[in-house]
């Protein structure tokens, strides 16, 4: 089977995100494709599975024009999506997730011995004997979920499947598998499409590879034919050096320190220390804890253990407000969820932090609130006509730009940043990088988690990394490469997977 | 309205003042058919009947921009007026009885808060609980009969009396809670707080404001104003019902959501509710001096509060 994608575009709102994108895979091919986040992938790939319409452009498969109006029409047509947030319903056992929607059964009663017969048979197949079809989903690792995914979408008979970012909660030995079942059903002539950040995975599995750049295709290259420089260089646009930044400041005297920090048993043993105008990156995979330092820093996880000072004095924080009292502020990792009010404007967002500075006996001072935020508009350089618009119509750079008002409303000491640049454009990323080296020149003493290998070396004087909840190591960037620090990521036993030249 | 052409900040206002132009329909729909509607009296007279309604609905507006619901509104009143009148019968200063019954209605109001923000309970769960309670305890404190008769002339003058002789003084207390409610929402770090918490309670709370204790506050201010509407009522009808204000808490939520309010929280003001309870009010007016049965007034109610939410989804749309 042969899809291809002609000229797909796609905006949400005012939001372009998608501009006349080709995109084709053929059968028993290997499919990568990269670009940065909010380059368009899963935007595109959401639209050849119907998970979203295309404003403009068409879907041919063998050579015939698609009408994919929703998942169904994809479903039928054999194209099959395994999303990043894994869709199994944890409360139903792995063959009702399934067979959901499509039960077998006899005069409206479901089979269940037909169901556990044909489950066992798609779940043989992907190589996940051990898995029980009569288990609740929920007590699955990602992993297995994701072969639980992978076995459905066989079930359906797909002959496309995509992949979105699949390997990114998984551990070395999972991958492994994964890889094998991929390899297997390309063999069997199904094409897969893989959506991925990791670089050295690609290399090593995949056939093709096409690149996007904001919303735009940029191009396509055979992997045997390219090399690392050329993706990247297609990816970003230019030079990977020149994307972050250089911040000039030396960093002055240790201002936060954390020892032995754990949690209600995520993370334990977690000691480092930050000096005023220093950023220390943490990186780690999906699931090994990144996030629940920052929240147990900033009170919102419990600390089970561990002291943590600033300046010299030591620190008791039990919750959000104790931790802004003591001069911490914390850039969430999911704006839409944790870090804006989205119903509420720019203004409001923006100022929703210390808006005690404005008000006098809790009456607040429009006029000091207005001002206030157009200078913090300007400072930023938030794009938006008005400061009353709601802060969902900004576009996702300037809504994190807002996230970055709201602490800088009155300077933090502490800055705890998680995924600053999740869902941000180039350009977006650029402008926060900006700002991050703007605080940490003023002497914020700057945490921050980020998936993005380039961003930690690029941004961190040092890199915490963080393995199943432990830190394993702690690097200077200079000098550090990915390789090191996917392999201290991955429990530093492991041999990084070969590279192709 | 075909030609208007509609600019979306335009349209945004429109959608807002959707309630009142409704109002404004409906009033001079009734003054065309019925000529007593637009006598001063009437209108006066209109207002102190919604009075009761809109001051239960003021803290309920704050219940709901939380995204929480208060079903023990009507219980609450009845209570505190029972309260009330024993105090008053036992000889208690006017003054004194009528603060310690709002100040029960506060204590009634922070239980359910506490329930809701520190037991983690839904509010719908938590308010039909102690809407249940407090009912049953109106009943054990009255013994199940009303209580009348208080010889008070400062407590009859709370629900029956008149300022400069023409303005009823529920009506005078209607507009001044509605003004204080506007200034809080609109102009305090609480109000602030109020919709933000509502908006989202994650973002909130990770912003640094104390979601706890804007839940207890709020639910405080919602027992407060249903214990306050509990004055007028039993001022008026000089008797406290141990069974008073049974469903009144179902009328405050229309009024609410009448006035635009969301019930998921965060989208709100306190005009639109002004204007949800004046509508209700007005509605009950025209169809008595129209003579329609009261069995047909519940069903003509209940449309147009449908009827107005529909409108208000297709527009939002």
């Amino acid at each position: 089977m042969q899809v291809t994608m002609r000229g797909i575009g796609k905006a949400f709102g005012p939001v372009r995100v998608l501009d006349a994108v080709d995109f084709n895979i053929g059968a028993g091919e290997i499919h990568a494709l990269m670009g940065e986040n909010g380059a368009g992938k899963s935007t595109l790939m959401k639209i050849l599975s119907g998970v979203y319409q295309a404003d403009a452009g068409n879907i041919l498969i063998d050579g015939k024009t698609a009408q994919i109006r929703d998942t169904v029409d994809a479903e039928r047509a054999g194209i099959a999506i395994i999303h990043q947030e894994l869709n199994l319903i944890p409360q139903l056992s792995v063959m009702e997730n399934m067979f959901l929607g499509r039960e077998p059964s006899r005069f409206g009663v479901v089979d269940s011995a037909a169901m556990r017969r044909q489950s066992r048979h798609w779940l043989d197949m992907v190589g996940a004997q051990r898995i029980d079809p009569q288990m609740e989903a929920g007590r699955l690792s990602i992993g297995q979920q994701q072969l639980v995914e992978i076995a459905k979408a066989l079930s359906l008979d797909a002959r496309v499947l995509v992949m979105d970012e699949p390997t990114a909660a998984l551990t070395h030995r999972e991958i492994e598998t994964l890889f094998e079942i991929m390899l297997g059903l390309k063999a069997r002539g199904v094409a897969l499409v893989y959506v991925s950040h990791r670089m050295e995975e690609i290399f090593r599995i995949c056939d093709r590879i096409s690149v996007l750049r904001d919303g735009t295709f940029v191009g396509e290259r055979v992997i045997s034919q390219t090399g690392f420089d050329e993706i990247v260089r297609l990816m970003v646009g230019r030079e990977l050096g020149e994307r972050f930044p250089k911040r000039t400041n030396a960093p002055g005297d240790v201002r936060f320190q954390v020892a032995g920090l754990a949690d209600d048993g995520n993370i334990s043993g977690i000691s480092f220390d930050v000096r005023a105008g220093e950023v220390l990156g943490i990186a780690g995979l999906m699931g090994a804890g990144r996030s629940e330092i920052l929240r147990t820093l900033f009170g919102v996880n419990r600390k089970t253990a561990g002291a943590v000072s600033l300046d010299g004095l030591p620190l008791d924080i039990c919750d959000a407000s104790g931790a802004i009292g003591a001069g911490i502020g914390f850039v969430t990792e999911d704006r839409k969820n944790q870090g804006l009010v989205l119903g509420m404007s720019v203004r409001e967002n923006a100022t929703l932090v210390h808006l005690d500075t404005y008000a006098r006996f809790g009456v607040v001072n429009d006029a000091a609130e207005r001002a206030a935020v157009e200078q913090l508009i300007k400072q930023l350089r938030i794009r938006t006509r008005d400061a009353e618009l709601d802060v969902k119509s900004l576009s996702g750079g300037n809504q994190q730009k807002v996230v970055f008002a709201k602490w800088l409303a009155a300077p933090p000491r502490v800055l705890l940043l998680d995924e600053p640049t999740r869902g941000v454009d180039v350009g977006g990323k650029a402008e926060i990088y900006t700002i991050i080296n703007q605080l940490a020149s003023q002497g914020v003493a700057i945490v921050m988690v980020s998936s993005e290998l380039p961003e930690v070396l690029g941004m961190s004087d040092r890199i915490l990394v963080m393995h199943q909840g432990r830190q394993n190591g702690i690097f200077p960037a200079a000098g550090a490469t990915q390789e090191m620090i996917m392999n201290a990521a991955t429990g530093g036993k492991t041999a990084a997977a070969p590279v192709a030249p | 309205m075909a030609q208007l052409t509609l600019t979306p900040t335009n349209k945004a206002t429109l959608q807002k003042l959707g309630p009142f132009i409704a109002l404004l329909v409906i009033a001079v729909g009734l003054s065309i058919v019925s000529p007593d509607f637009l006598r001063v009296d009437n209108l006066l007279n209109v207002m102190r009947q919604s009075s009761i309604n809109a001051l239960i609905a003021f803290g309920m507006t704050l219940v709901i921009l939380l995204g929480g619901i208060d079903l023990s509104a009507g219980s609450v009143l009845a209570l505190s007026s029972v309260i009330i009148a024993s105090l008053l019968q036992s000889g208690t200063p006017p003054v004194v009885a009528t603060l310690a019954g709002i100040v029960a209605g506060g204590l009634m109001g922070l239980v359910n808060g506490l329930i809701i923000s520190k037991g983690k309970v839904a509010p719908f769960i938590a308010t039909l609980g102690t809407m249940t309670v407090l009912r049953g305890l109106a009943l054990v404190m009255s013994n199940g009969s009303p209580i009348s008769d208080f010889n008070s002339d400062f407590f009859s003058m709370l629900g029956g009396g008149y300022v400069a002789r023409l303005i009823p003084i529920p009506v005078v207390l209607m507009l001044i809670v509605f003004g204080i409610f506007w200034f809080v929402l609109k102009k305090t770090v609480f109000g602030r707080h109020v919709y933000a918490t509502g908006g989202n309670a994650e973002s909130a709370k990770l912003s640094g404001v104390k979601v706890d204790r804007v839940q207890l506050w709020v639910y405080t201010i919602s027992g407060v104003m249903a214990a306050i509407a509990g004055v007028v009522l039993t001022s008026r009808l000089n008797s406290a019902q141990p069974t008073a204000g049974t469903g009144y808490e179902l009328d405050a939520i229309a009024a609410v959501v009448l006035g635009g309010t969301s019930l998921t929280g965060g989208r709100g003001w306190i005009f639109g509710t002004l204007v949800g309870a004046l509508l209700i009010g007005v509605l009950n007016n025209g169809l008595n001096l129209l003579d329609v049965s009261s069995f047909y007034q519940q069903v003509i109610k209940g449309s147009v509060i449908l009827l107005a939410v529909l409108i208000d989804r297709g527009n939002k749309k």
